[in-house]
Protein backbone atom coordinates (compact mmCIF):
# COMPACT_ATOMS: atom_id res chain seq x y z
CA UNK A 1 0.00 0.00 0.00
CA UNK A 2 1.35 3.54 -0.50
CA UNK A 3 0.17 6.35 1.63
CA UNK A 4 0.88 9.93 1.79
CA UNK A 5 0.57 12.76 4.53
CA UNK A 6 -0.95 15.72 2.99
CA UNK A 7 -2.48 19.00 4.71
CA UNK A 8 -5.81 20.27 2.85
CA UNK A 9 -8.51 22.50 3.75
CA UNK A 10 -7.49 22.85 7.12
CA UNK A 11 -6.41 19.56 8.37
CA UNK A 12 -4.14 16.88 7.96
CA UNK A 13 -5.02 13.77 6.15
CA UNK A 14 -3.51 10.23 5.02
CA UNK A 15 -3.43 10.59 1.67
CA UNK A 16 -3.53 7.56 -1.43
CA UNK A 17 -3.04 7.65 -4.63
CA UNK A 18 -5.78 8.25 -7.36
CA UNK A 19 -6.12 8.25 -11.07
CA UNK A 20 -6.83 11.83 -11.30
CA UNK A 21 -4.64 12.74 -8.18
CA UNK A 22 -4.87 11.88 -4.67
CA UNK A 23 -7.60 10.18 -2.75
CA UNK A 24 -7.66 11.42 0.50
CA UNK A 25 -8.46 9.00 3.98
CA UNK A 26 -12.15 10.76 4.03
CA UNK A 27 -13.08 10.00 0.19
CA UNK A 28 -12.49 13.45 -0.81
CA UNK A 29 -10.34 13.35 -4.54
CA UNK A 30 -7.70 16.32 -4.72
CA UNK A 31 -5.16 17.15 -8.13
CA UNK A 32 -1.73 16.59 -6.79
CA UNK A 33 -1.08 20.80 -6.53
CA UNK A 34 -4.14 21.14 -4.54
CA UNK A 35 -2.46 19.76 -1.72
CA UNK A 36 0.12 20.23 0.52
CA UNK A 37 2.60 17.69 0.74
CA UNK A 38 3.87 16.53 3.92
CA UNK A 39 6.91 14.00 4.75
CA UNK A 40 4.66 10.56 4.69
CA UNK A 41 6.01 10.01 8.07
CA UNK A 42 7.06 12.42 10.99
CA UNK A 43 10.93 10.15 11.13
CA UNK A 44 12.64 9.38 14.27
CA UNK A 45 16.04 9.08 14.01
CA UNK A 46 17.70 9.83 10.68
CA UNK A 47 20.30 8.16 9.55
CA UNK A 48 22.52 8.92 6.42
CA UNK A 49 24.76 6.81 4.70
CA UNK A 50 27.91 8.51 3.09
CA UNK A 51 29.70 6.59 0.02
CA UNK A 52 27.31 4.09 0.25
CA UNK A 53 27.23 2.91 -3.81
CA UNK A 54 31.07 2.32 -5.16
CA UNK A 55 30.80 4.35 -8.00
CA UNK A 56 29.63 7.61 -6.12
CA UNK A 57 32.84 6.83 -3.72
CA UNK A 58 34.99 6.76 -7.01
CA UNK A 59 33.65 9.51 -7.45
CA UNK A 60 34.44 11.48 -4.24
CA UNK A 61 37.76 9.97 -4.60
CA UNK A 62 37.24 7.94 -1.56
CA UNK A 63 38.90 4.38 -0.62
CA UNK A 64 37.55 1.33 0.62
CA UNK A 65 35.82 2.10 4.06
CA UNK A 66 36.41 0.00 7.26
CA UNK A 67 32.50 0.71 8.43
CA UNK A 68 29.44 2.28 6.87
CA UNK A 69 30.16 5.86 7.03
CA UNK A 70 26.85 7.15 8.73
CA UNK A 71 25.65 10.64 10.37
CA UNK A 72 22.78 11.87 11.61
CA UNK A 73 20.53 13.95 10.93
CA UNK A 74 17.50 16.31 12.41
CA UNK A 75 14.33 16.20 11.55
CA UNK A 76 14.00 20.07 11.21
CA UNK A 77 15.65 19.79 7.59
CA UNK A 78 12.54 17.31 6.31
CA UNK A 79 10.29 18.89 3.83
CA UNK A 80 7.73 16.84 1.54
CA UNK A 81 7.17 16.11 -1.88
CA UNK A 82 6.48 19.23 -3.68
CA UNK A 83 8.58 21.30 -1.11
CA UNK A 84 11.33 24.15 -1.86
CA UNK A 85 15.56 24.27 -1.02
CA UNK A 86 16.83 27.22 -0.34
CA UNK A 87 20.27 27.61 -2.63
CA UNK A 88 22.54 30.19 -1.11
CA UNK A 89 23.48 32.84 -3.66
CA UNK A 90 26.99 32.32 -2.00
CA UNK A 91 27.73 28.72 -3.06
CA UNK A 92 28.96 27.39 -6.25
CA UNK A 93 28.26 23.27 -6.02
CA UNK A 94 24.65 22.43 -4.07
CA UNK A 95 23.57 19.07 -5.38
CA UNK A 96 20.77 16.66 -5.01
CA UNK A 97 21.07 12.48 -3.33
CA UNK A 98 18.67 10.78 -4.37
CA UNK A 99 18.02 7.56 -2.00
CA UNK A 100 16.35 4.65 -1.05
CA UNK A 101 14.64 5.23 2.83
CA UNK A 102 14.22 2.32 4.79
CA UNK A 103 11.61 3.13 7.65
CA UNK A 104 12.38 0.93 10.74
CA UNK A 105 9.02 -0.97 12.00
CA UNK A 106 9.82 -2.63 15.09
CA UNK A 107 12.51 -2.03 17.78
CA UNK A 108 15.86 -3.62 16.89
CA UNK A 109 18.54 -4.33 18.91
CA UNK A 110 21.66 -6.82 18.05
CA UNK A 111 19.97 -7.99 14.79
CA UNK A 112 21.68 -9.77 12.35
CA UNK A 113 21.55 -9.96 8.70
CA UNK A 114 19.65 -13.05 7.99
CA UNK A 115 16.72 -11.77 10.28
CA UNK A 116 17.00 -7.81 9.24
CA UNK A 117 14.58 -7.78 6.66
CA UNK A 118 12.07 -8.49 9.26
CA UNK A 119 12.43 -5.20 10.66
CA UNK A 120 11.67 -3.00 7.92
CA UNK A 121 8.18 -1.49 7.91
CA UNK A 122 8.72 0.39 4.51
CA UNK A 123 10.22 2.11 2.08
CA UNK A 124 10.32 5.98 0.65
CA UNK A 125 12.18 8.33 -1.60
CA UNK A 126 15.05 10.64 -0.22
CA UNK A 127 16.51 13.21 -1.69
CA UNK A 128 19.22 14.53 0.72
CA UNK A 129 20.49 17.93 -0.39
CA UNK A 130 24.22 18.84 0.63
CA UNK A 131 25.95 22.02 -0.46
CA UNK A 132 30.09 21.58 -0.70
CA UNK A 133 30.98 24.84 -0.09
CA UNK A 134 29.95 24.81 3.14
CA UNK A 135 32.09 21.43 3.66
CA UNK A 136 34.61 21.85 6.28
CA UNK A 137 37.02 18.81 7.91
CA UNK A 138 35.16 18.07 11.71
CA UNK A 139 32.53 15.95 12.01
CA UNK A 140 32.75 15.40 8.46
CA UNK A 141 29.74 16.24 6.82
CA UNK A 142 29.27 18.81 8.63
CA UNK A 143 25.39 20.07 9.73
CA UNK A 144 25.83 22.95 7.46
CA UNK A 145 26.62 20.97 4.97
CA UNK A 146 23.74 18.04 5.85
CA UNK A 147 21.37 18.96 8.33
CA UNK A 148 19.56 22.77 6.65
CA UNK A 149 16.31 23.66 6.49
CA UNK A 150 14.48 22.16 3.69
CA UNK A 151 17.65 19.94 2.91
CA UNK A 152 16.10 16.05 3.16
CA UNK A 153 13.33 15.73 1.15
CA UNK A 154 10.76 12.55 1.85
CA UNK A 155 8.24 11.05 0.03
CA UNK A 156 5.58 11.22 -1.94
CA UNK A 157 4.90 8.06 -0.13
CA UNK A 158 5.42 5.59 2.14
CA UNK A 159 5.57 2.04 0.68
CA UNK A 160 4.86 -1.37 3.02
CA UNK A 161 8.38 -3.60 2.66
CA UNK A 162 5.57 -6.58 1.86
CA UNK A 163 4.78 -4.55 -1.71
CA UNK A 164 8.25 -4.54 -2.36
CA UNK A 165 9.30 -7.63 -4.54
CA UNK A 166 13.10 -7.19 -4.42
CA UNK A 167 14.24 -4.16 -2.69
CA UNK A 168 17.79 -4.78 -3.97
CA UNK A 169 16.98 -4.33 -7.55
CA UNK A 170 15.44 -0.92 -7.78
CA UNK A 171 16.90 1.65 -10.11
CA UNK A 172 17.15 5.06 -9.05
CA UNK A 173 17.00 8.10 -10.94
CA UNK A 174 17.06 11.95 -10.54
CA UNK A 175 16.36 14.39 -13.70
CA UNK A 176 16.74 18.13 -13.28
CA UNK A 177 14.86 20.15 -15.39
CA UNK A 178 13.71 16.73 -17.25
CA UNK A 179 16.86 15.73 -17.97
CA UNK A 180 18.44 12.64 -16.35
CA UNK A 181 21.62 13.33 -14.23
CA UNK A 182 21.86 10.48 -12.07
CA UNK A 183 21.05 6.61 -12.64
CA UNK A 184 21.83 3.93 -10.40
CA UNK A 185 20.45 0.94 -8.94
CA UNK A 186 20.56 -0.69 -5.33
CA UNK A 187 22.27 -3.65 -6.56
CA UNK A 188 25.15 -1.24 -6.00
CA UNK A 189 24.99 -1.07 -2.38
CA UNK A 190 28.24 -1.07 -0.87
CA UNK A 191 26.50 -2.19 2.50
CA UNK A 192 23.14 -3.48 1.69
CA UNK A 193 19.62 -2.88 3.87
CA UNK A 194 20.54 -5.98 6.45
CA UNK A 195 23.96 -4.84 6.51
CA UNK A 196 22.91 -1.50 7.87
CA UNK A 197 20.41 -2.59 10.19
CA UNK A 198 22.92 -5.07 11.59
CA UNK A 199 25.61 -2.61 12.01
CA UNK A 200 23.56 -0.14 13.38
CA UNK A 201 21.08 -1.85 15.50
CA UNK A 202 25.16 -3.69 16.93
CA UNK A 203 25.85 -0.67 19.16
CA UNK A 204 22.07 1.31 19.70
CA UNK A 205 18.45 0.55 19.23
CA UNK A 206 16.80 1.28 16.56
CA UNK A 207 13.38 2.34 16.97
CA UNK A 208 9.49 2.28 14.59
CA UNK A 209 9.59 5.64 12.55
CA UNK A 210 13.65 5.54 12.36
CA UNK A 211 14.65 6.55 9.07
CA UNK A 212 18.17 5.31 6.82
CA UNK A 213 18.94 6.92 3.87
CA UNK A 214 21.03 4.74 2.27
CA UNK A 215 23.24 6.49 0.23
CA UNK A 216 23.30 7.63 -3.52
CA UNK A 217 24.95 6.40 -6.66
CA UNK A 218 27.22 8.86 -8.82
CA UNK A 219 25.94 11.81 -11.04
CA UNK A 220 25.79 14.39 -8.92
CA UNK A 221 25.62 18.00 -10.40
CA UNK A 222 24.92 21.49 -9.42
CA UNK A 223 21.48 22.70 -8.89
CA UNK A 224 20.43 26.48 -9.19
CA UNK A 225 17.57 28.59 -7.99
CA UNK A 226 13.95 27.65 -9.52
CA UNK A 227 15.47 24.02 -11.19
CA UNK A 228 12.79 21.27 -10.93
CA UNK A 229 14.63 18.54 -9.45
CA UNK A 230 12.69 14.90 -9.84
CA UNK A 231 14.15 11.84 -8.07
CA UNK A 232 12.56 8.33 -9.02
CA UNK A 233 12.64 4.58 -7.90
CA UNK A 234 11.40 1.98 -8.72
CA UNK A 235 7.89 0.66 -7.18
CA UNK A 236 8.09 4.14 -5.25
CA UNK A 237 7.06 7.35 -6.94
CA UNK A 238 8.59 10.43 -8.13
CA UNK A 239 9.73 12.94 -5.63
CA UNK A 240 9.27 16.60 -7.03
CA UNK A 241 11.13 19.78 -5.39
CA UNK A 242 12.40 22.76 -6.56
CA UNK A 243 15.45 25.24 -5.93
CA UNK A 244 14.24 28.48 -4.35
CA UNK A 245 16.96 31.69 -3.99
CA UNK A 246 17.78 33.77 -0.96
CA UNK A 247 15.64 36.66 -2.71
CA UNK A 248 12.62 33.66 -1.99
CA UNK A 249 13.33 33.89 1.65
CA UNK A 250 14.03 37.66 1.94
CA UNK A 251 17.69 37.05 2.43
CA UNK A 252 18.67 38.96 -0.73
CA UNK A 253 22.48 41.28 -0.22
CA UNK A 254 19.72 43.68 -0.29
CA UNK A 255 17.73 43.47 2.55
CA UNK A 256 20.69 42.03 4.58
CA UNK A 257 22.70 45.08 4.06
CA UNK A 258 19.49 47.33 4.82
CA UNK A 259 19.19 45.13 8.19
CA UNK A 260 22.82 45.72 8.98
CA UNK A 261 22.41 49.83 8.22
CA UNK A 262 19.49 49.54 10.52
CA UNK A 263 21.25 48.36 13.25
CA UNK A 264 24.08 50.83 13.50
CA UNK B 1 6.51 27.23 23.31
CA UNK B 2 8.83 25.75 25.73
CA UNK B 3 8.44 28.20 29.20
CA UNK B 4 8.61 26.23 32.63
CA UNK B 5 7.60 28.45 34.96
CA UNK B 6 10.58 26.84 37.64
CA UNK B 7 12.63 23.70 37.43
CA UNK B 8 10.79 21.04 35.63
CA UNK B 9 10.79 17.96 37.00
CA UNK B 10 9.55 14.41 35.05
CA UNK B 11 10.25 12.02 38.23
CA UNK B 12 9.92 8.42 37.55
CA UNK B 13 6.59 6.77 38.16
CA UNK B 14 4.54 9.23 37.33
CA UNK B 15 2.69 10.70 34.27
CA UNK B 16 3.37 14.48 33.98
CA UNK B 17 6.24 16.56 34.69
CA UNK B 18 5.90 18.49 37.92
CA UNK B 19 6.97 22.94 37.53
CA UNK B 20 8.46 22.99 41.01
CA UNK B 21 10.70 25.36 43.02
CA UNK B 22 15.02 24.18 43.26
CA UNK B 23 14.37 22.93 46.93
CA UNK B 24 11.46 20.98 46.07
CA UNK B 25 13.79 18.76 43.71
CA UNK B 26 16.35 18.41 45.74
CA UNK B 27 14.32 17.45 48.57
CA UNK B 28 12.92 14.75 45.81
CA UNK B 29 16.13 13.71 44.75
CA UNK B 30 17.64 13.63 48.19
CA UNK B 31 14.93 10.65 48.89
CA UNK B 32 16.39 8.85 45.99
CA UNK B 33 13.58 9.08 43.46
CA UNK B 34 15.23 9.16 39.74
CA UNK B 35 13.68 11.16 37.12
CA UNK B 36 12.89 10.69 33.26
CA UNK B 37 15.13 12.61 30.59
CA UNK B 38 13.05 15.35 30.21
CA UNK B 39 10.93 15.39 27.34
CA UNK B 40 12.87 17.06 24.74
CA UNK B 41 13.14 17.38 20.66
CA UNK B 42 16.37 16.97 18.85
CA UNK B 43 19.48 17.31 21.00
CA UNK B 44 22.67 18.68 18.99
CA UNK B 45 25.90 18.68 20.84
CA UNK B 46 28.67 21.03 19.71
CA UNK B 47 31.98 19.92 19.45
CA UNK B 48 35.36 22.10 19.63
CA UNK B 49 33.60 24.87 21.69
CA UNK B 50 35.78 24.99 24.32
CA UNK B 51 39.07 26.91 23.48
CA UNK B 52 41.69 24.56 25.16
CA UNK B 53 40.21 21.92 22.79
CA UNK B 54 40.75 24.07 20.00
CA UNK B 55 44.46 25.18 21.17
CA UNK B 56 45.21 21.02 21.81
CA UNK B 57 44.87 20.97 18.48
CA UNK B 58 47.00 23.41 17.54
CA UNK B 59 48.66 23.28 14.49
CA UNK B 60 47.48 19.87 13.29
CA UNK B 61 43.89 22.06 12.35
CA UNK B 62 46.48 23.11 9.11
CA UNK B 63 47.65 20.18 8.73
CA UNK B 64 45.77 17.31 7.12
CA UNK B 65 43.08 15.56 7.17
CA UNK B 66 41.50 19.00 8.97
CA UNK B 67 43.74 21.44 6.62
CA UNK B 68 42.03 24.46 7.95
CA UNK B 69 40.73 25.97 10.90
CA UNK B 70 36.60 25.42 11.83
CA UNK B 71 34.75 27.88 10.82
CA UNK B 72 31.08 27.55 11.53
CA UNK B 73 29.71 25.03 14.39
CA UNK B 74 31.19 21.79 14.70
CA UNK B 75 27.13 19.78 16.12
CA UNK B 76 26.66 16.50 15.65
CA UNK B 77 23.25 14.74 16.63
CA UNK B 78 22.49 12.58 19.91
CA UNK B 79 19.58 10.75 18.84
CA UNK B 80 16.50 9.48 21.20
CA UNK B 81 17.78 6.29 22.03
CA UNK B 82 20.81 8.17 23.82
CA UNK B 83 18.36 9.93 26.30
CA UNK B 84 18.22 8.89 29.96
CA UNK B 85 17.58 10.56 32.72
CA UNK B 86 19.12 10.73 36.46
CA UNK B 87 19.55 7.86 38.26
CA UNK B 88 20.31 5.63 35.08
CA UNK B 89 22.67 2.59 34.58
CA UNK B 90 24.44 3.49 31.56
CA UNK B 91 26.37 0.23 29.72
CA UNK B 92 30.04 0.76 28.21
CA UNK B 93 30.57 -1.53 25.22
CA UNK B 94 33.99 -3.09 27.28
CA UNK B 95 35.52 -2.42 30.66
CA UNK B 96 39.05 -1.69 30.17
CA UNK B 97 38.03 1.67 27.46
CA UNK B 98 35.76 3.14 29.93
CA UNK B 99 33.85 6.71 28.60
CA UNK B 100 34.54 10.08 28.49
CA UNK B 101 32.11 12.02 30.75
CA UNK B 102 31.29 15.64 29.11
CA UNK B 103 29.29 17.43 31.54
CA UNK B 104 27.63 20.06 29.67
CA UNK B 105 25.19 22.85 29.41
CA UNK B 106 22.22 21.85 27.85
CA UNK B 107 20.41 25.10 26.21
CA UNK B 108 16.50 24.37 25.63
CA UNK B 109 15.05 26.23 23.33
CA UNK B 110 11.95 28.09 24.35
CA UNK B 111 10.18 29.48 21.11
CA UNK B 112 10.98 28.90 17.20
CA UNK B 113 14.59 30.14 16.89
CA UNK B 114 15.31 30.54 12.65
CA UNK B 115 17.84 33.65 12.02
CA UNK B 116 17.72 34.79 15.22
CA UNK B 117 20.28 37.51 16.37
CA UNK B 118 23.06 37.39 18.62
CA UNK B 119 21.27 40.62 21.10
CA UNK B 120 18.06 38.72 20.85
CA UNK B 121 19.01 34.85 21.37
CA UNK B 122 18.58 34.49 25.11
CA UNK B 123 15.04 35.64 24.45
CA UNK B 124 14.84 32.05 22.83
CA UNK B 125 16.22 29.83 25.82
CA UNK B 126 13.24 28.55 27.61
CA UNK B 127 15.39 26.74 30.36
CA UNK B 128 18.67 25.14 30.44
CA UNK B 129 19.54 21.78 32.07
CA UNK B 130 22.54 19.24 32.76
CA UNK B 131 23.81 16.81 30.11
CA UNK B 132 26.35 13.97 30.51
CA UNK B 133 27.77 13.65 26.84
CA UNK B 134 29.01 10.62 26.59
CA UNK B 135 31.26 9.10 24.33
CA UNK B 136 33.86 6.26 23.95
CA UNK B 137 36.91 7.88 23.35
CA UNK B 138 38.58 8.77 20.25
CA UNK B 139 41.00 11.14 19.29
CA UNK B 140 40.09 12.07 15.55
CA UNK B 141 37.30 14.44 14.96
CA UNK B 142 37.57 14.92 11.14
CA UNK B 143 34.75 11.63 10.81
CA UNK B 144 34.95 9.33 13.86
CA UNK B 145 32.13 6.78 13.92
CA UNK B 146 28.60 7.74 15.00
CA UNK B 147 29.27 4.63 17.46
CA UNK B 148 31.23 6.53 19.60
CA UNK B 149 28.49 9.13 20.76
CA UNK B 150 25.26 6.95 19.93
CA UNK B 151 24.99 4.20 21.87
CA UNK B 152 21.92 3.53 23.89
CA UNK B 153 21.89 5.89 26.69
CA UNK B 154 25.07 7.80 25.98
CA UNK B 155 23.27 11.41 26.57
CA UNK B 156 21.91 11.21 30.53
CA UNK B 157 19.75 14.78 31.09
CA UNK B 158 17.95 16.50 33.87
CA UNK B 159 17.61 16.00 36.52
CA UNK B 160 15.50 19.29 36.18
CA UNK B 161 15.17 21.73 33.16
CA UNK B 162 15.88 25.05 35.23
CA UNK B 163 13.81 28.06 33.60
CA UNK B 164 16.00 30.65 31.92
CA UNK B 165 14.73 33.19 34.31
CA UNK B 166 16.74 31.50 36.80
CA UNK B 167 20.21 31.65 35.11
CA UNK B 168 21.22 35.18 34.51
CA UNK B 169 24.97 34.26 33.43
CA UNK B 170 24.86 31.39 31.15
CA UNK B 171 28.11 32.40 30.15
CA UNK B 172 29.53 32.24 33.57
CA UNK B 173 28.83 29.06 35.44
CA UNK B 174 30.75 26.10 36.86
CA UNK B 175 30.95 22.69 36.07
CA UNK B 176 32.30 19.73 37.88
CA UNK B 177 32.75 16.06 37.62
CA UNK B 178 32.81 14.02 40.53
CA UNK B 179 33.51 9.90 40.23
CA UNK B 180 32.35 7.65 43.13
CA UNK B 181 32.18 11.15 45.44
CA UNK B 182 35.99 12.78 44.40
CA UNK B 183 35.92 15.75 42.71
CA UNK B 184 37.58 14.45 39.05
CA UNK B 185 37.20 17.97 37.14
CA UNK B 186 36.07 21.54 36.92
CA UNK B 187 35.23 23.34 34.36
CA UNK B 188 33.57 26.86 32.86
CA UNK B 189 31.40 28.22 30.50
CA UNK B 190 33.43 31.33 30.19
CA UNK B 191 36.09 29.56 27.95
CA UNK B 192 34.01 29.16 25.18
CA UNK B 193 34.81 29.71 21.37
CA UNK B 194 31.00 30.74 21.12
CA UNK B 195 29.01 31.72 23.95
CA UNK B 196 25.14 31.11 24.29
CA UNK B 197 23.95 33.88 22.88
CA UNK B 198 26.54 33.59 19.52
CA UNK B 199 25.79 29.87 19.29
CA UNK B 200 22.34 30.22 18.51
CA UNK B 201 22.56 32.70 16.12
CA UNK B 202 25.14 30.84 14.36
CA UNK B 203 23.46 27.38 14.28
CA UNK B 204 19.89 29.33 13.37
CA UNK B 205 21.27 30.79 10.51
CA UNK B 206 21.14 27.95 8.56
CA UNK B 207 18.75 25.58 10.53
CA UNK B 208 15.39 26.12 12.78
CA UNK B 209 15.64 25.58 16.46
CA UNK B 210 12.10 24.03 17.81
CA UNK B 211 10.67 24.43 21.22
CA UNK B 212 12.14 21.65 23.55
CA UNK B 213 15.09 21.15 20.76
CA UNK B 214 18.37 21.27 23.11
CA UNK B 215 21.79 22.78 22.25
CA UNK B 216 24.75 21.68 24.13
CA UNK B 217 27.57 24.04 24.58
CA UNK B 218 29.70 21.87 24.21
CA UNK B 219 32.06 19.43 26.18
CA UNK B 220 34.48 21.05 28.27
CA UNK B 221 38.52 20.39 27.53
CA UNK B 222 40.21 17.30 29.30
CA UNK B 223 36.58 15.69 30.72
CA UNK B 224 37.37 12.48 32.85
CA UNK B 225 37.21 8.89 32.22
CA UNK B 226 34.33 6.59 33.55
CA UNK B 227 35.08 3.17 34.15
CA UNK B 228 31.81 0.07 34.83
CA UNK B 229 31.23 0.65 38.13
CA UNK B 230 31.99 4.20 38.61
CA UNK B 231 29.35 6.79 40.32
CA UNK B 232 28.94 9.88 38.23
CA UNK B 233 28.02 12.82 39.61
CA UNK B 234 27.69 16.26 37.03
CA UNK B 235 27.17 19.39 38.78
CA UNK B 236 26.38 22.88 37.19
CA UNK B 237 26.80 25.52 39.69
CA UNK B 238 24.21 25.03 42.72
CA UNK B 239 21.64 23.41 39.99
CA UNK B 240 20.14 19.38 41.52
CA UNK B 241 23.10 17.17 40.30
CA UNK B 242 22.54 14.76 37.60
CA UNK B 243 23.63 11.65 39.02
CA UNK B 244 24.00 8.18 37.23
CA UNK B 245 26.14 4.66 37.41
CA UNK B 246 28.23 2.96 34.60
CA UNK B 247 28.22 -0.69 33.98
CA UNK B 248 29.43 -3.10 30.93
CA UNK B 249 26.04 -5.49 32.21
CA UNK B 250 25.16 -6.07 28.47
CA UNK B 251 21.58 -6.75 29.67
CA UNK B 252 21.16 -3.28 30.56
CA UNK B 253 21.26 -0.18 28.67
CA UNK B 254 19.97 -2.14 25.13
CA UNK B 255 16.88 -3.24 25.99
CA UNK B 256 13.58 -1.07 25.91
Amino acid sequence: MMRGRVAFAGAIHEAYPHQSGVRLADGRVCRETEVVWLSPIEPGTIFALGLNYAEHAKELQFTKQEEPLVFLKGPGSVVGHRGVTRRPSDVTFMHYECELAVVIGKPAKNVKCADAMEYVAGYMIANDYAIRDYLENYYRPNLRVKNRDGGTVLGPWFVDASDIEDVAQLELRTYVNGTLRQRGNTSDLVTDIPGLIEYLSSFMTLAPGDVILTGTPDGIVDVRASDEVVCEIDGLGRLVNVIASDADFNRDWLSEDLTCESNI
Amino acid sequence: MFAPVDCLLHLEGESVPRDVDMRTVERFLEAGRKSYPPKVGTVYGTLLNDRASLDALGDAVNAAPYKAPPKAPILYVKPRNTFAGHGSLVALPDSEQGVEVGGSLGIVIGKTACRVKEEEALDFVGGYTTIADLSVPHATVYRPSVRYRARDNFCVIGPAVIASKHVEAPDALDISVAINGQPSFRATTATVVRGVAKLIADVTDFMTLQPGDVLTLGVPYGSPIGKAGDEVAIAINRWPMLKFSLTIDAAVGGAR
